[in-house]
Order: C-alpha cells, then structure tokens, then sequence
C-alpha cells in the first residue's frame, strides 16, 4: 500500500474514533442530565 | 462454473491496513438494521413514557450488541465462512482483519453496550442484552449451528429478542405482548433461512453446515418452512387479538400471511430457486411491512 494512502487511511480511522469519543463524552453527559432531571 | 473460495484466503494481505469502512462491515450492518427497526416498534408498542434520550440510548446499545455478535460470529465461522461464496468476501476470510482484532472488537463492544445499558437505562434490558448476545454466540454460534440442522430454529431466538429488550426498556419487565412479537420474528426465522438455504445450499454443502437442505433434502425443507409459516402466520394475528395492536394491522397481517402461505405452497410445487429466492425476499418484506403497520398504526392512534 502507498504511504500516502496508509496515512489518509489512518487518519481516517482516527477521526472516526475521536469521532465517537466525542460523541460517546456528550452522550454521557447528557444522559447524566436526564437522570438527575434538569432536563 | 462459480468456485468456492479457497481457505487460504484466510491469510493476512501484509500491507493492508484495515478502514472505518472493513470494522463496520464485521457488525453485520444488514442484520443490524432489520435489529435496529424491530426494536423500535418494540419501544413503541410499549406503554408508558420514556425520556427521548434513554430510548435512543437504548436503541444505540441494543445495535451495538447486535453487531458485537455479529462481528462474534465472524470471528468464530472465519474458517467456513471462507469455504462460501456468499461469505468469502467477509473481512476475516478476505485477509481484510485478522481474527485476534475482530475477537478484542466484539468482545469490546459487546462489553460497553451490555454496561452502558445496564447502568443507563434499566437492569432488565442490560441483562437480556447480555443474554442476546450470549445466545447468539454460544448457543447458535459454536453450540448449534454446525451440529445440527435444527439450528436455525432455536438460534433464532437470539434475532427474536431486540423487540423484547426495547420493551423491557421502557416498561423494566417482559410482559405477554413483548412475548408474542418475539414469538413472531421468532417462527419466522426458519421460512426465511430454510428459503435461504434452499438456494445456498451448495455453499452450506461446502462449508460443511448442517443446514436441512443439506441432511435431510430438499422436499423436507420445502415441508418445514410450510409447517412454521402455518404457525408464525396465527402468531402474527395474535397482537390484534390480545387487543395491543389495531384492526389495520390485524387485516395486514392476516393479507401478507395469506400471501406468505401461498408463495410458499408454491415453493412446495414448483421446487425452482426463483420461487425459493421470491419466498426469501418477500419473508424480509413481509416482517419489515408486519412491524411498520403494528407501530405505525399505534402511534397515529396516540396522536389521534
């Protein structure tokens, strides 16, 4: 595989997991919202 | 002539590196939807109110443990999934991931979605997660199904239960109607698969499954799948009978079940794989429609 391509390619799996990092920190939190009842 | 893929596809492309794209397919996406839908309707058919968040919460945890079993199951059938056609170009058999990295993956999520629904939204829906999942890989996976070819009937259950946790979610317990659309998706696992098999048969045969077409022919299976569409199709009527879904979905059912029975006594006369291949597209059509129409026709009722 081209270097070039191996990085683009890693670099896509990175962001999709920061990504869902992300995502699962904001749900998290949310969730915490919900269950304390402020929202 | 098609040729079944050899084993050695199994082996590793050394200068692969795995995408976004090549984990995502380990979870089964296509079964994963059909999962996402039942459970649903499964919420919705449920009384009582949930807090927008912790049904998408649910719903998000009941779809990442079905792809965790998913990507499970791939990981212990990488070896005959190999010897298929239909299942050569899986990423495991395609030297696309190796089995250590799909086995951390499922085993990874099918830990968080279990805890994340456990500690989220009830300990009923986490624990038949975790049964689901459970089910599906030690009962169906490795126990069953390559010894016997009744395997199909009772691994089934673990496609059965989405609609069963999504209840279980809203409501914290499993009541008679939670069972009742579970005991549909469950009879109508085996027409849909058997249908299935009938034109995969050369590949199952391959791979060394047991499916019924392969050990105890093709007439006998024809005979099954006739005698579960007779017991799924009262199955499918019982929800407007008990009185939780509405005469619109009763007359639905009672429509796509005649249909269903007719495509598969015509399968039982015609004995073609194009009949065989109608009966299995219309099976995923037939519960798609079942499922929309159930809780469709409840939620125009609660806006009404």
């Amino acid at each position: 595989m081209p270097l070039h391509e191996e990085h683009k390619k890693r670099a896509g799996r990175n962001y999709a997991l920061g990504g869902i990092l992300l995502a699962m920190v904001a749900l998290f939190f949310i969730i915490t919202l919900v269950k304390l009842s402020v929202i | 002539m098609q040729t079944v893929a050899p084993i050695e596809n199994q082996t590793m492309h050394r200068d692969y590196l795995p995408g976004v794209g090549d984990f995502f397919e380990l979870l089964k996406p296509r079964v994963m939807s059909l999962v996402i839908f039942t459970a649903i309707i499964g919420m919705v058919m449920a009384p009582g109110d949930i807090h927008p968040v912790i049904a998408f919460t649910a719903i998000l945890c009941i779809a990442v443990g079905a792809g965790a079993a998913g990507c499970l199951n791939m990981w212990y059938e990488a070896d005959i999934d190999a010897r298929m056609i239909r299942t050569a170009d899986r990423p495991i058999p395609s030297g696309r991931i190796d089995r250590q990295t799909a086995l951390h993956f499922g085993v990874a999520l099918s830990t968080a979605s279990v805890l994340m629904m456990g500690l989220s939204v009830n300990y009923v829906a986490g624990a038949l997660l975790l049964m689901t999942i459970l089910f599906y890989v030690l009962v169906y996976t490795v126990w069953l199904k390559r010894r016997t070819p009744m395997n199909i009937v009772i691994g089934g259950a673990a496609g059965a239960f989405p609609p069963l946790i999504a209840w279980a979610a809203v409501t914290g317990d499993v009541s008679i109607e939670a069972m009742v659309m579970f005991g549909i998706i469950f009879m109508w696992t085996p027409p849909h698969f058997w249908a299935l098999s009938l034109f995969s048969c050369k590949d199952y045969k391959a791979a060394g499954i047991p499916m019924l077409p392969v050990v105890s022919g093709e007439a006998e299976t024809r005979t099954q799948i006739i005698l579960y569409t007779l017991l799924m199709v009262p199955m499918s009527v019982l929800p407007w009978v008990l009185g939780f879904a509405g005469p619109v979905y009763g007359m639905v059912a009672m429509i796509l079940g005649a249909v269903f029975i007719y495509l598969v006594g015509a399968l039982a006369v015609k004995k073609d794989i194009k009949t065989a291949r109608r009966t299995f597209f219309y099976s995923i059509f037939y519960l798609f429609t079942l499922f929309a129409v159930m809780g469709g026709e409840v939620m125009i009722g609660r806006m009404l």
